[in-house]
């Protein structure tokens, strides 16, 4: 009796794995890739400030208080579908958004910030794209949550919607200026 | 003078055929670097195309040209310039995007599942198939001529 239930076993069994396979697929983004910089100190960098390329904010001038570097670019669409959230939900963060103009002209970038407005308290230009590349950064929008020993805590790929600003973003950044070093 | 035109048809062939052959290393290379030699050339193409491209995530860096790609490419080839091997190469890839850009994924205790997933299929297979043959074996042999079913 079981040696002919075994079929109708092994089918549900498939079925079973097919279905979980579509469930994870609506639940992840199969394009993003978990860093493997997480809870590990975020790289070095000194990048001109994009709005006085004479002075320079460096990795270390953050120390000492958490803050969230959002890498975008005006060549890239989905920051722009970003960007509105990042204006309406910036400053109730209570941390620095840093803005990282990655792989950018600045003059582009400044006529971008110009039209859209500028969420950010301080910009800083990577036109080369080095700095992005050591934040293992491979798709515009990305968002890293770095704490005040400048280790990165969380990392967001893609669009930060009020969804992911609420239930992601806002119990860590809690957490980070809940308990200071 | 007859078979003229077929020696040029041939010819034209044989000149396609050499002249791809020629041409096929640089069609190869999207960015024109300026190698050593032939061999870290060789080198170089051989780790790019093991290597994925983040951006689109079904191509190689060796063929991709999403900017990050020409942007790693260009850092692979100073890296080698430098001295450094591929696997200090892939060290440095994968600190930054993790083990997803290696086409070849490193065989340690998580990966396992992965590597040896097909050979614990097989014995499964194997396993089932032997029992069934001896069940088979042992049942007496259909006295009627089965060859009537046919």
């Amino acid at each position: 009796m079981s040696a002919r239930l075994l079929p109708l076993i092994g089918f549900v069994a498939l079925l079973a794995l097919l279905g979980f396979g579509i469930h994870w697929n609506t639940r992840h983004e199969m394009n993003e890739v978990p860093s493997p910089l997480i809870d590990k100190s975020a790289p070095e960098f000194t990048l001109p400030l994009l709005f006085d390329p004479t002075k320079t904010l460096s990795s270390k001038d953050l120390l000492g208080k958490p803050y969230l570097l959002n890498v975008f670019g005006s060549w890239c669409p989905t920051c722009q579908d970003e960007h509105p959230f990042l204006m309406s939900e910036g400053k109730s963060l209570g941390i620095r958004l840093i803005g990282l103009d990655w792989h950018d002209e600045p003059e582009d970038a400044k006529r971008w910030l110009a039209q859209f407005g500028n969420p950010y308290s301080t910009v800083i230009a990577d036109a080369q794209g080095h700095i992005g590349i050591n934040f293992g950064v491979y798709g515009a929008p990305e968002t890293f949550l770095v704490d005040a020993n400048g280790v990165i805590r969380y990392k967001h790929i893609s669009v930060l919607t009020p969804r992911v600003i609420e239930q992601e973003l806002k119990p860590r950044i809690a957490e980070l200026v809940g308990d200071k070093p | 003078m007859k078979r003229q035109p077929l020696k040029g048809i041939v010819a034209a062939l044989l000149s396609i055929v050499v002249l791809g052959a020629i041409m096929a290393p640089q069609a190869y290379a999207i960015d024109a670097l300026p190698f050593k030699d032939h061999a870290q050339e060789l080198r170089f193409q051989q780790l790019t195309q093991k290597l994925r491209c983040m951006v689109c995530q079904n191509e190689s860096l060796a063929d991709s040209t999403a900017f990050l790609a020409k942007d790693l490419r260009l850092d692979i080839f100073k890296q080698m310039q430098a001295g450094k091997t591929d696997a200090q190469i892939k060290v440095w890839l994968t600190s930054r995007y993790s083990d997803f850009v290696l086409y070849d994924p490193p065989l340690r205790p998580g990966t396992w599942l992965l590597w040896f997933s097909p050979l614990l299929l097989v014995l499964i297979g194997a396993m089932v198939l032997w029992r069934i043959l001896r069940r088979r074996s042992r049942q007496p042999l259909p006295t009627t001529d089965s060859e009537e079913d046919w």
